[in-house]
């Protein structure tokens, strides 16, 4: 099983330039994703998520087509080889 | 994406002009005739900047700026170089405890705490908090007595948020503090922030049954003068009113306004009877009287106030300054500016009797905060 944080542009700068961030170990959730990459990079994760531990209003974050918001939310389950896209929503800025 | 801003070497007697839009912060500059301003910016480009400050105590000429971005949400940066460059957006991290319940959405006031104490700096926050620093601000901690105040859950955001947008200190006693929050009203710590009360006594609250509670004012701007501290003015989502004793009694002085709604106050540098406003028509209709920009100036301490708009368009300006978008500068004789949310600066180096365009065409303004360099 292999979890892949993509990120945007933005958020690049915060993840010694990468696009994208493979996570170790097998998160079950999406939110245990998100947990195990706040170790590494906390201002990533602040980026996405509030100190609630809420995803930000203008933020979305994608599992495959679908964001999470219509799935199960951050307790959205991860299964195989997948990809959590982040991408700032249409409605910010 | 506009050209990196390049900073201003800020050096001893120029006026700077900090001005936070929507869309990112613009610095001005100009010598102490005030005649001609250079502009630098956007620094931090698609942000919005509410809150900006120059913390000179002991020496420094440290920037600090907020900027929100509408998606990763709200930093606190630094400048040592004169916005050449700013620290990272971690250095200064200002977050709710998780366990509170909140999540930072906008950082609205920065104020260096007194000159005996130069590592000390408050910020105001939307939702309303204040939060403090006691190492010159690498780390922040919310003021427990004012996060856990059992009104908090009675308190209700006004159209800019919930926010705590004014922040005064004793200058002889560090432990009393006032600040204000839309809406929600005056509070006042005697204790260094454990406890706080609600000091509204007279002000009115039109958009509630009860128009005279304990607290639930819209309170827009509050502003003292350190030569009389105890001596406050407040602008109100209607009233306008001073407070002779740190707020414990308020009384009306909108005396000869066009109309005592409005946002703006400031407090003039060297005289403690002199304030400056700029009435709007009404909650309804959030713009200048008869679309005439004035700034209204009392030099009695409220007892009258009389119009400024020489230089200021006096027809078709339908303008709106809001909170924190009007301020002074501590020149003889004083400047005072302000933004509006049309994107222009307008300045007067003559106390207010006649006024000039600074800059046009920027971003939304959403604070403006002016100083003369050490």
């Amino acid at each position: 099983m292999t979890v892949t944080v993509v990120l945007p542009g933005a958020l690049r700068e915060l993840a010694d330039g990468r696009p994208s961030l493979a996570l170790d170990g097998a998160p079950a959730t999406v939110a245990d994703a998100l947990e195990a990459l706040r170790a590494g990079y906390p201002a990533v994760y602040r980026s996405i998520l509030t100190e609630t531990g809420d995803v930000r209003p203008h933020i979305n974050v994608f599992l495959g087509d679908t964001e999470i918001r219509r799935a199960d939310g951050l307790r959205t389950a991860l299964e195989g080889d997948v990809e959590i896209v982040i991408l700032p929503a249409v409605s910010g800025g | 994406m506009p050209d990196t801003p390049i900073g201003h070497a800020l050096e001893a007697g120029d006026v700077l002009l900090m001005v936070g839009t929507t869309k990112g912060a613009f610095l001005l500059r100009a010598d102490g005739s005030r005649a001609r301003w250079e502009i630098d910016g956007p620094h931090f480009p698609g942000e919005e900047v509410y809150a900006l400050a120059l913390d000179q105590r002991a020496g420094r000429r440290t920037l600090w700026a907020a900027p929100g971005n509408p998606f990763f949400g709200t930093t606190l940066r630094k400048s040592e170089d004169g916005g050449a460059s700013w620290t990272d957006k971690e250095e200064h991290r200002v977050a709710f405890p998780e366990d509170s319940g909140l999540s930072l959405k906008r950082i609205w006031q920065i104020r260096p705490g007194p000159d005996g104490d130069p590592n000390r700096l408050l910020v105001g926050v939307e939702p309303s908090c204040l939060f403090e620093t006691e190492d010159g601000g690498d780390t922040w901690r919310p003021v427990r007595g004012f996060l856990e105040h059992e009104h908090r859950e009675s308190w209700t955001p006004g159209a800019g948020g919930m926010c705590l947008h004014t922040i005064l200190q004793d200058p002889e006693r560090t432990d009393r503090v006032v600040v204000a929050i839309s809406t929600g009203g005056v509070y006042r710590t005697e204790d260094g922030g454990r406890t706080w009360r609600a000091r509204n006594e007279g002000v009115r609250a039109e958009f509630l049954p009860d128009k005279h509670p304990e607290f639930g004012q819209c309170v827009h701007k509050v502003v003292h003068h350190p030569d009389r501290p105890e001596r406050l003015f407040l602008q109100n989502h209607w009233g306008l009113y001073r407070s002779d004793d740190w707020g414990d009694v308020w009384v009306d002085i909108a005396n000869g306004v066009p109309s005592d709604f409005g946002f703006g106050m400031a407090m003039h540098p060297n005289d403690p009877d002199t304030v400056y406003i700029v009435p709007m028509e009404s909650d309804q209709f959030r713009c200048c009287p008869e679309a005439k920009l004035r700034v209204y100036r009392t030099r009695d301490a409220g007892e009258s106030w009389e119009p400024l708009g020489r230089g200021l368009p006096q027809e078709g300006a339908y303008e709106t300054v809001l909170r924190d978008a009007l301020d002074t500068d501590a020149s003889d004789p004083a400047g005072v500016y302000f933004g509006t949310r049309s994107g222009s600066v307008y300045g007067s180096a003559s106390e207010g009797d006649s006024w000039t365009l600074i800059e046009g065409g920027l971003p939304p303004v959403v604070c403006v905060k002016a100083a003369v360099v050490a």
